[in-house]
């Protein structure tokens, strides 16, 4: 026993200097460079992302010709603008219903036994396993003028209401599908949340209401800035529920972008609005960084 | 002087007939225990014996099933937490993350509507007390875990509550820091003079803080009494097994008269008086109130003798302390001084005891489970 050890070490002693050169070299290299395992990743993003965008950018600025005349053009046509102030105020609507939506059921989620939350969480990741095209088709069967809704209205005794081919129908259809990206975040982060602290403010004087006002709604503010901001990004480039449900006037920019490319075969105007509206979402995202990053800095105190 | 007008902020506590049942399982049952004004009053047991669900009931974190509840002799059954006006220290401190120590210790005070000013001054007349004034500007997450139980404290005490619970607050910090936090808790209970309920499973933690000590088994109160009488006049197996170490024999009963005796391994002991309803004894010894002899001497009048073998021998530097097997199988703890003959491991000596230092018990199987 103490002679094999013996040895061994022997060998490694003289194996050593030679090994210097190469062994164990070689066997620290991934060590070294832990940036190495993002290599797959980096590789498809560059690939199919930054190439991409790479050549919309460019193209926007050089076809047909070099210059600036498709960003004059983009603003310089009304519907352009109005089209991506809608874009924007469609995607804050969404925004505002998943936050409504998805905080009770969040909290719910945290609130609940083991058994009734996994239920919860397949009601949550079910609509994930359905395409977004038949998930749409659910809708437009919903919302239409003689669908489900208007006839249960019209049964109440109310005028029908227009819900498709309208900016309610799109904003409807899109909270549903993003709703998702606004629960999973805000579970995660609600998960974390100390219920005894809220115990804590009530004996300390703090009816129920407050005590969530003032303790466990701050804290679960960076779940609601991460779901929200997901959202957001997400219904900027929303393009097959807006185009299912919405009409004329619910227009997207990325309903215009695709009958620039696809329709009129105009990639420069095409890409000078995709490069508009990432710009328009890097201010905005720049605008709120500093908002939220407070927020984040006093939650993750904890 | 100072004694008798602090006193007066402590309020007495009554909790009667209290029980909470969970489906089948009960929690509490039947739990009655008053508390003086000012008193530091400790629930001790192990995991699971009630003795937090107790301080939840109090602090109106749980409803009771049935019973009442009185603070300084108003019920506050009906009441909800948040106008109970008690103070609670937790475990894991539940100071708020988002606040600094200053905020957290004056969060209280703002919800009873205080202006600044006066705010301001109780703050860091608390976090004096606690010695955390130089860290008011701190968050919670900048702190140790004994500077956050410290500022959870002061927290709980700036609103000046007349009484306080404290939930096994020390049972998450190392043994050094606790036993310095138990001797400053002990200070600020004598400096406030505030009712003091106090969670632990630590017996020796209940033994240093307490007046007295309420020990819960099983969702009831097994003895309540100072920790001298828990100690030397235990009335259950089970409250003298959590508080000290002990030794207890069992063998055939015989009663005459009024004595017991035991007969163990074929030797026979005098147990003392007899027991009530015919229930199985136990002899129940204290380690300091055995001896040890050498076979060959007689043992004194009054003496009680069991032949055994010495399984452990260790020297404390204060004296020694031994275990011995007895020839039944069961092992006795010996405390000796340092006069006493040392004897080694594998002597065979005599396990030696006055009459009158033992105590009989009811034999209860609860006890053991519970002590690993």
């Amino acid at each position: 026993m103490s002679r094999t050890s013996h040895t061994l070490s022997a060998g490694g002693e003289n194996a050593r200097p030679a090994g210097t050169v190469q062994g164990p070299q070689r066997r620290l290299r991934l060590a070294a460079y832990p940036s190495l395992l993002a290599m797959p990743a980096l590789l498809l993003l560059i690939a199919a992302m930054g190439y991409p965008l790479l050549t919309v950018t460019l193209r926007s600025f050089s076809d047909p010709a070099w210059g600036l005349q498709n960003y004059v053009w983009f603003f310089s046509t009304p519907v352009n603008v109005t089209v991506l102030w809608r874009t924007f105020s469609i995607a804050a609507w969404v925004t505002i219903v998943c936050v409504i939506a998805a905080y009770p059921y969040a909290y719910l989620m945290t609130a609940v036994g083991p058994r009734l939350r996994l239920v919860l969480i397949l009601c949550v990741l079910v609509p994930f396993w359905v395409s977004g095209v038949v998930r749409t088709l659910a809708w437009v069967i919903l919302l239409q003028d003689s669908g489900i809704i208007n006839s249960v209205i019209r049964l109440l005794g109310f005028d029908g209401v227009k819900l498709i081919r309208t900016q309610t129908g799109v904003v409807i259809g899109m909270a549903q599908v993003l709703l998702p990206f606004m629960i999973l975040p805000l579970y995660s982060v609600m998960r974390g949340i100390d219920l005894r602290l809220v115990q804590a403010a009530r004996s300390l004087g703090a009816r129920q209401a407050r005590a969530f006002l003032q303790i466990y709604l701050p804290l679960s503010l960076p779940g609601v800035f991460a779901g929200a901001i997901i959202v957001f990004i997400l219904s900027l480039g929303f393009y097959i529920t807006p185009a299912l449900l919405g009409g004329p006037r619910s227009t997207m920019l990325s309903t215009l972008v695709q009958s620039q490319v696809l329709s009129l075969l105009n990639w420069g105007r095409g890409g000078a609005m995709g490069v508009v509206l990432l710009v328009a979402t890097f201010v905005l995202l720049a605008l709120a960084a500093p908002l939220m990053r407070q927020r984040h800095k006093q939650a993750s105190r904890s | 002087m100072s004694a008798s007008n602090t006193r007066e902020r402590g309020a007495a506590i009554d909790i009667m007939g209290a029980t909470k049942r969970y489906g089948n399982f009960t929690a509490l049952d039947d739990v009655s225990l008053h508390i003086e004004p000012g008193e530091f009053m400790t629930l001790l047991g192990p995991s699971g014996s009630g003795k937090t669900t107790t301080l939840n009931v109090v602090a109106g974190f749980t409803d009771l099933t049935s019973g009442d509840l009185a603070v300084g002799g108003k019920s506050i059954v009906a009441l909800p937490a948040h106008k109970r006006n008690i103070g609670v220290v937790f475990q894991h401190y539940a100071l708020f993350p988002h606040m600094t120590v200053g905020k957290n210790v004056a969060y209280p005070l703002t919800l009873r509507g205080m202006d600044k000013q006066a705010r301001d001054r109780l703050v860091v007349r608390a976090l004096d007390m606690v010695k955390m004034a130089d860290f008011a500007h701190r968050y919670p997450s900048e702190l140790s875990g004994g500077q956050q139980q410290r500022v959870a404290l002061a927290r709980a005490i700036v609103f000046d509550p007349p009484l306080l619970l404290m939930d096994e607050p020390l049972g998450a910090l190392d043994k050094k820091l606790r036993e310095w936090l138990q001797l400053e808790i002990k200070r600020i209970h004598r400096e406030l003079g505030t009712t003091f309920v106090y969670v632990t499973h630590d017996q020796e933690e209940a033994l240093v803080l307490s007046d007295r000590i309420a020990v819960f088994n099983q969702g009831r109160i097994e003895q309540v009494g100072t920790g001298r009488q828990l100690y030397d006049e235990p009335t259950t197996l089970f409250v003298a097994k959590f508080i000290g170490e002990s030794t207890s024999l069992r063998g055939a009963a015989q009663t005459s008269g009024n004595e017991t005796s035991l007969t163990i391994a074929g030797q026979k002991i005098v147990a003392g008086g007899k027991l009530a309803g015919g229930r199985k004894p136990v002899v129940l010894l204290r380690p300091e109130k055995l001896s040890l002899a050498g076979t060959n001497t007689p043992p004194a009048s009054g003496q009680n003798s069991l032949t055994g073998e010495v399984s452990e021998a260790i020297y404390l530097g204060s004296g020694s302390k031994y275990q011995v097997t007895l020839r039944d199988g069961s092992v006795a703890i010996v405390r000796s001084s340092l006069e006493a003959t040392p004897f080694s491991i594998g002597d065979t000596v005599d396990l030696r005891w006055s009459v009158v230092d033992a105590k009989l018990l009811a034999d209860d199987d609860r006890a053991d489970m519970t002590m690993t």
